[in-house]
Order: structure tokens, then C-alpha cells, then sequence
């Protein structure tokens, strides 16, 4: 029992940390409406800064001192950030304002290494709180009863800060109506940055205080964010109450879950994660989100198939790929294989976005799945790879048919926050699932058969598969269902009002790209031998939302260019410098701010230009003034 | 008229919110090829009904029955496939398509389409949708993106998409709000003409009382979620309740506007 009754407040004293940077998070949400995925980042520059100071300034004092002003320090940083990037994107939509603190994440990742070294840092222990209280035969440290105490402490100092004073009025407001506020008079730009400036410091200060339990790290960041965006997905986004609620809630999962499922606990916060979906979409102390806003200012390029000469070049273009081995060595064929591969995996991701409008953010999961898929039907059932590639990507269909069905009741950014978490989930799984997945060693001995097992072989297997899964994305995107997704993304209330189920509708293109996405994975595991768990991780995933990004949301077909010139220039980049990360980050935030419509939505909008100003107009406008007569 | 089917029939709508009563006991039958209006102030509950009728607010009490089914508390989806047209208050359309392909994508419904994924919609239903458009005049602009139309365009795609269905009743909320007066006659004559021509009963709500009174068959008003009169527009003209609340104001100022008018 006593055993129980410490575990139990283990958790709670991990509740800790998760509320403060979660309700970080909220608050700046309602506000801002930004979901700040850099909020991890934050954290942990807050304990990475922390550790510095305390280390720095001695005594009791010194130590609590370094915690406070470490926190005020990243602050600042975040004010920086809200000042220089941030203003510039408020208006831009959800996906680009994700990506856009998703690279300064990548930026800070690369920072940090760099200022503190790769190695863990073990920080000092709290003064005053070194010890252990005993409690039935059972020992609890003294430090962990100090956060439980914190949580309600800060939860209700936030409280009186928002009931109590101007600000806080002003910030309840603008969390209701923002545009309100601002007709009144009230100065909008001051008002997000302070808010901005408080929810990084709940954030470091969330990280501060981890430093005398846990080891500081650069992948503190990551492991924090997924955590904070399933208890915001619980809680509530922008309810700090449900914030503190469901950080309780998540942490006390995690502390019994590994006591009744010791290898996969995480399947325990998942199972609860999806009851309260169905039961409350917008979570336990949410409000339905107003539906998402229009692209302002994206002027649309009307899609159509392809014309007679734009088929021909594409034809070129193949014809012209499948030349390489003729003129090119093994090393440039496996580079050609791995692009043609992630061709598949971002047009997969492209479908769901450009037809779909709906931003996955953990899309490298059924990349993951078709990959163990083919790992699990070769070296356990021992099946030819004929069958292997037609049955492998069935794993990454299954998952997408599960997560999918759960991810479609949202949209916006709760589906972005949901596809991650799910994909943070089969990470979880296969890293921690030994037994069946290898964990971090992953599965070995995964070679193509004879037929396919020369570079060239194997190249002109990745490219063809590759043609045959862009032409079938096309030829879904134009066919009815291609236009009843589109018709669900442009107008809801209108697809309704004419027979279209609109979450069905979605739930299969889930599984469309799902299933693409898994065959993309299952060629993936031939062409490295292969399967690990970064296959299914993070970084897979936005690596694809940067090669849709990069090639143009708005295009059909972007995704093909922006997949070949982000793979050809990561790898070129990786030979170039240690700093790969931080100049990834860089160019992301960059497009973002500068240069949103990708390679072909700016090539598009060029030839349109063009054709604009050519005298095309003159029937129709005719026509226009006799009608208005 | 008379001896034409009953389309819709409503038997005692109710719903409140809290405790507002928004919509209270209202009931009405429409038959097909007639031109109802739901009139009254703001606030009067038009739109709480409008909802109900089409499936976007569950009633709280009462029975509604579409050619002779009962669809109380369906889905909007639902009730359409049973043959209902609707218009938008504020026009809901995809921006991203061509006006053809606005059309297009509800006779993809219609068709029972929806999860086809080889054929080619831009050639789907072609000609079906050009006979649409051309319907309500908009035949000039069937390849433009949507996005681009002028208000007034939008209204009447919008009237194109309700007629895809070959709806036997049309649901019209606000049809010619936002609209330049000239434009609201032609859309409303447009209506009617169609309506009468395929027999397709429409129910509207309307503010503009020029509309109203030129093209309703019979009116019916509401007042603080009750229905306080119902008839012709001679009727509902004259009817003093319905003056002395309603359109009081409006029916002086429309004696003295005209007054002052040198016709």
C-alpha cells in the first residue's frame, strides 16, 4: 500500500513540470492562437541555462536565484523571438506558424550542443531539499513533496494574475475576442509579447526546476513537447485548469502504467487520450476552436490535370532518371533510390495536406509501420519480397485506419498535436518493445532479393514504384473522391449541405496516404538492410512537411521537386557541416517568413502572371456588362 | 394550389436555449410549387427554425415531416438526400474550384460517386452541370475559380449547387441578403421561375419586404418564437398584430418614402 502511496506521488511531483510548461503553452495559445512548438525548446534551454548559473552562483540562495533568473533570461530570449519572427507570421496559417518554431527547435537543438557539448549534465541537488522522508520502509524525496506543493501554488498565482489584475483582464479578453481588444484600443503588439514573455518563462522555469531529478540533455526538448501537446490535447487548449488537470492525470497514468504494462506504459495514456477524444473532440476543459481561418493573402491557382506537353515532361523526366545508372556510379544510385523513396513518402503527405487541408505532423509513423511491416513478414514469416512489398505497407494501413479514425474528429491544430503524439506513440512502442522490434537495435539483414539487389536494380524498382504512386496520387486528387476531400477542406458547412460525410471522407484519404506512406517505408528497409526506430521519429516527420512546404501546399504535385531538392540538399549538407540542424532550422524559418508558396506554387504563379497579362479577358468581361445591364 | 402534395409539414417546433424560448409551438405545412416566407424581427427565432428544418440544430420538441417521413433531428446530409436544396445566409462554396466544378462536386454526390477514385471529375457530369449553370445565368462563367466571383454570382452558383439534387423542396436563408436591390429581384424572380416551372415547393426567410411581399404565396411571421399570422401577403399586410409589431415601422416609412417620392 505504502508502495502505491509513493508512486502515486512520484507522479505527482512529475505533474510538476508538465503543468508549467503545458500552461505555458495554453496561455500563449489563447492569445496568440500560435501553437508554439519551440515551447520544448524553451524548457530546455531553461534547465540547460539553469544548470550554468547554478553551477556559477554558490549557496542556497545562489541555487534558487540561478532557477528564477535563468527563467527570466529565456525569457528574453522568447521575447527576442516573438519580436523578430513571430510578428511577422500571426496571420499566416497554423501549419506555417508550426513549422516556423519547429526549425527554431531544430536551431536550438544545434545551439545547444554547441555551447554545452553533447554529454548529459548532472545538475546540483536542491539546497534544503537533499533528503528523504521516510514513509512506510518507503523513501520520498524531500524535493519531490516541494513540486507537488508548487503546481497548486503556481496554478494559483496564475489564477489571481488573470482575475486580478488589468493585464489579466485584458489577456481573458483577447483569449475570447482579439480583434475586440484591439478595436478597443488596446495595444494588440505589447500584449502578445507579454504574454508570449510569460509562457516561456513558465516553460524555463519548468525546465529549471528538473535539473536536481533528472539529467540535462539536448533531447529534453522533444521528449517534453509530445508529453505537453497529449496533456494539452486532454486538458484543453487554453484552459489552464485543464492544463493542471490533465498533467495530473497524464503523469499518474505514466507512474501506474509502468507497473501493469512495464514495457509499453505509454499505451495506457494513449487508451485514456482516446476515450476523452471521443467523448469531449476539444478536450476535458476545451471550447470548440472556430473553424480554421483562409490563407489571407495566397491567391489560389486553379488545379487541372496535366495538359499533352506537361505529360510529355513528365514522361521526359522519367525517361531521364531511369538513364542514371548509365552514366553514374553505386553511390549516386543509392542516393537515387533513398530521393525516389521519399518522393513516395512526401507526395503521400502532400495528398493529405494540399487535398485534404489536414497537416499531419507525425506522418513518418506509417513510413515506420510499412518498414517493420516488411522487417516482420521477412525475417519471422520468411515470405518472398514480392509478397513482402505488397503486404508490408498493409502495417502502415492498419495504423493509419486506427490513428486516422481518432485524428479526423479534429482539425487544425489539435489534428497537428493528435498525428504527433499518435506517432510519438509507435515510436514509443518500438523502441520499447524489445522483444518483438529489436528496440534501439532495430532489425538487421533486411537485403533485396538477387532481381533487385544491385544498385541499379534497385533503382529502377524505387523510381518506378515512385511514378506509379505520384500517377495514382494525381489520378485520386481529380477523380470524385479527390474533389469531395477538397470540397470537405474548403467548405465544411457546404459539404455537409450536399451529402458529403465529411469525417468519413477524410478518414480514407488518412488511410490513403497511410498506406502510401507505408510503401515508401517498405522500400526504405530494402534500400538500408534495415529498420530502427528513427524511421518512425519527429524528425522523419517534419523532414516530409519541409518537402511539401518546399515544393508548394499549394500545388498539386509540388511535393515531387520539393522532396528531390530537400534530399538532395540535406545530404549535401551533412558532408558540409556539423551544424546541419541549425541551418535546416534556419532555411525553414526562413521560407516560411519569405517565401510561403514553395518552388511550384512561385513557378505557377509566374506562368499565371503571364497568362494574366495577355488579352484574355475581353469576351468575359463583355459578358459581365451586359449582364450587370 | 390546394390540391397539390404537402412537401413539408411541421407539427409544434420547439427549443430553447437555457431558458429562452427561441422557437415556441410553431406549425405550418408547405406544398409543392408554393413560395412560403418566414418573416419576422430579429430575434424572432427565423433562423433557430431555419436550422431545425435543415438538420444544424436538434429540436427540442415538436415533429417535422419531409414528404411524408419523419426527419426530427437528422443530419443535414441526410435531409438533403431526401431531396433538399439550400442556400446560405452567407454563401458557403468552394473557393478553390472553378464554378463548374462547384456544381460538379454535388452531382458527384448526387451520383453517389463520393468514393470513386479512378474517374476524372472534370469531365464528370459535364454537360449536367453547364445546363445548371446556364439555368441561373452563369454559363459565362463556368471556368472562373470560384474565389473571384462578385457577391451576387456567388448567390446564384449557390442556387446551381442547391438545384443539383433535383430538390423537391429549397431551403433559402436570407437568400438576397448583401445583395444591390437590383440584383435581389432578378435573383428572387430567377427563384420563383424555377420554382414554379419544376414545382419545387421553397421555404425563405427574407428582411427585404420588397422581396417578400412580390414573391411569397403566403407569409408567415414570427414574433418572440411564436407564429403570430399566417396567410397571403394581403393578409399579413393588413393583419393589424402584424402591423402593430412588425411592420409598423416599415409600412409608414414605405407610405412616407413613397410619398416623397415624385414618382
Amino acid at each position: 500500500m505504502a508502495f502505491y502511496f509513493v508512486q502515486f506521488l512520484t507522479g505527482l511531483a512529475s505533474a510538476a513540470s508538465l503543468f508549467l510548461v503545458a500552461s505555458g503553452l495554453s496561455i500563449i495559445f489563447g492569445v496568440t492562437r500560435i501553437v508554439n512548438f519551440a515551447h520544448g525548446a524553451f524548457y530546455m534551454l531553461g534547465a540547460y541555462v539553469a544548470f550554468t548559473l547554478t553551477e556559477r552562483f554558490s549557496g542556497a540562495l545562489g541555487f534558487w536565484a540561478g532557477i528564477v533568473v535563468a527563467s527570466l533570461v529565456v525569457a528574453v530570449v522568447g521575447v527576442l523571438v516573438e519580436m523578430v519572427l513571430l510578428r511577422r507570421i500571426y496571420h499566416a496559417p497554423e501549419l506555417f506558424q508550426l513549422l516556423a518554431t519547429f526549425g527554431l527547435t531544430l536551431m536550438v537543438q544545434d545551439l545547444v550542443v554547441m555551447i554545452w557539448g553533447p554529454n548529459d549534465l548532472l545538475g546540483r541537488r536542491a539546497p534544503g531539499f537533499r533528503g528523504a522522508v521516510e514513509f512506510f520502509g518507503q523513501n520520498i524525496p524531500t524535493y519531490d513533496l516541494f513540486l507537488i506543493a508548487l503546481s497548486p501554488i503556481v496554478l494559483g498565482l496564475l489564477w489571481l494574475l488573470f482575475q486580478r489584475t488589468r493585464w489579466g483582464v485584458l489577456v481573458r479578453a483577447a483569449t475570447q475576442d482579439r480583434d475586440m481588444v484591439a478595436a478597443l484600443g488596446v495595444n494588440q503588439k505589447w500584449l502578445f509579447t507579454s504574454v508570449f514573455a510569460l509562457g516561456v518563462f513558465l516553460a524555463a522555469l519548468g525546465g529549471a526546476l528538473q535539473i536536481p531529478r533528472d539529467a540535462v540533455h539536448h533531447a529534453l526538448d522533444l521528449r517534453i513537447i509530445v508529453d505537453v501537446f497529449v496533456v494539452v490535447v486532454i486538458g484543453g487548449l487554453g484552459s489552464i485548469i485543464g492544463a493542471f488537470v490533465a498533467a495530473v492525470l497524464v503523469s499518474e497514468l505514466n507512474a501506474f502504467g509502468i507497473l501493469i504494462f512495464p514495457k509499453i506504459s505509454i499505451i495506457l495514456v494513449f487508451l485514456v487520450m482516446a476515450v476523452v477524444l471521443i467523448v469531449r473532440p476539444w478536450g476535458l476543459f476545451g471550447k470548440q476552436e472556430a473553424p480554421a481561418r483562409r490563407t489571407p493573402g495566397l491567391t489560389v491557382n486553379p488545379w487541372r490535370p496535366l495538359s499533352q506537353g506537361e505529360r510529355i515532361a513528365a514522361w521526359a523526366g522519367l525517361a531521364v532518371a531511369a538513364m542514371l545508372p548509365l552514366v553514374s556510379g553505386d553511390y549516386a544510385l543509392t542516393v537515387g533510390s533513398e530521393i525516389a523513396i521519399f518522393v513516395i513518402f512526401a507526395a503521400s503527405l502532400h495528398f493529405l495536406m494540399s487535398v485534404g487541408g489536414l497537416a499531419s505532423f507525425g506522418h513518418a509513423a506509417y513510413f515506420g509501420l510499412g518498414a517493420y511491416g516488411i522487417a516482420f513478414l521477412a525475417k519471422m514469416a520468411g515470405l518472398p519480397m514480392i509478397a513482402c512489398l505488397l503486404l508490408g505497407p498493409l502495417l502502415g494501413c492498419l495504423g493509419a485506419a486506427i490513428f486516422g479514425f481518432f485524428a479526423v474528429q479534429l482539425s487544425g491544430v489539435y489534428f497537428a498535436m493528435l498525428t504527433l503524439a499518435f506517432a510519438q506513440i509507435v515510436w514509443s512502442i518500438a523502441f520499447q518493445w524489445v522483444a518483438v522490434t529489436g528496440g534501439d537495435n532495430g532489425i538487421l539483414g533486411l537485403w533485396p532479393e538477387k532481381w533487385a539487389a544491385g544498385p541499379a536494380s534497385f533503382y529502377w524498382l524505387s523510381i518506378g514504384i515512385a511514378a506509379l504512386a505520384v500517377a495514382a496520387l494525381r489520378i485520386i486528387t481529380f477523380s470524385p473522391f479527390g474533389y469531395a476531400l477538397r470540397a470537405t477542406r474548403d467548405s465544411l458547412l457546404r459539404s455537409e449541405a450536399i451529402g458529403i460525410d465529411a469525417k468519413r471522407i477524410q478518414w480514407t484519404a488518412f488511410v490513403i496516404a497511410g498506406t502510401v506512406a507505408g510503401v515508401a517505408g517498405a522500400l526504405f528497409a530494402y534500400l538500408k538492410g534495415s529498420v530502427f526506430p528513427d524511421s518512425l521519429g519527429i524528425s522523419l516527420s517534419v523532414d516530409a512537411l519541409v518537402m511539401v512546404l518546399l515544393g508548394g501546399v499549394e500545388t498539386v504535385s509540388g511535393a515531387v521537386i520539393g522532396a528531390i531538392v530537400y534530399k538532395m540538399l540535406s545530404i549535401w549538407l551533412v558532408s558540409q557541416t556539423d551544424l546541419s540542424k541549425l541551418v535546416l532550422g534556419g532555411v525553414i524559418v526562413l521560407m516560411v517568413v519569405a517565401f510561403p508558396k514553395g518552388i511550384v506554387g512561385m513557378l505557377e504563379t509566374l506562368r499565371n502572371l503571364r497568362r494574366r497579362s495577355e488579352p484574355a479577358k475581353p469576351a468575359l468581361l463583355k459578358s459581365r456588362i451586359e449582364g450587370a445591364e | 394550389m390546394s390540391t397539390a402534395p404537402t412537401l413539408l409539414s411541421v407539427e409544434g417546433l420547439s427549443k430553447s436555449y437555457g431558458g429562452v424560448h427561441a422557437v415556441r409551438e410553431v406549425s405550418f405545412a408547405l406544398r409543392a410549387g408554393e413560395i412560403l416566407a418566414l418573416i419576422g424581427p430579429n430575434g424572432a427565432g427565423k433562423s433557430t427554425c431555419f436550422d431545425m428544418l435543415n438538420g444544424q440544430t436538434t429540436p427540442g420538441a415538436g415533429r417535422i415531416s419531409l414528404l411524408g417521413g419523419d426527419t426530427t433531428g437528422k443530419k443535414p446530409r441526410e435531409i438533403w438526400r431526401l431531396g433538399v436544396g439550400r442556400t446560405f445566409q452567407i454563401t458557403a462554396t468552394f473557393p478553390t474550384m472553378t464554378v463548374r466544378e462547384n456544381v460538379q462536386v454535388a452531382l458527384v454526390s448526387y451520383g453517389r460517386q463520393l468514393f470513386n477514385l479512378w474517374a476524372s471529375t472534370p469531365r464528370f457530369a459535364r454537360d449536367e452541370a453547364g445546363r445548371l449553370l446556364e439555368l441561373v445565368g452563369m454559363s459565362g462563367y463556368a471556368e472562373r475559380p470560384c474565389g473571384e466571383l462578385a457577391y451576387g454570382d456567388l448567390k446564384r452558383l449557390e442556387l446551381a449547387i442547391a438545384l443539383a439534387n433535383q430538390p423537391k423542396l429549397l431551403l433559402m436563408d436570407e437568400p438576397t441578403a448583401g445583395m444591390a436591390p437590383r440584383e435581389r429581384i432578378d435573383l428572387m424572380r430567377l427563384t420563383a421561375g424555377i420554382a414554379r416551372e419544376k414545382s419545387i415547393g421553397v421555404l425563405f426567410t427574407e428582411h427585404d419586404m420588397d422581396v417578400v411581399f412580390e414573391h411569397a404565396d403566403r407569409i408567415l411571421v414570427l414574433n418572440r418564437g411564436s407564429l403570430i399570422a399566417e396567410g397571403s401577403p394581403e393578409e399579413v399586410r393588413r393583419n393589424p398584430q402584424v402591423r402593430a409589431i412588425y411592420l409598423g415601422e416599415g409600412l409608414v416609412y414605405d407610405a412616407r418614402h413613397r410619398e416623397g417620392l415624385p414618382s
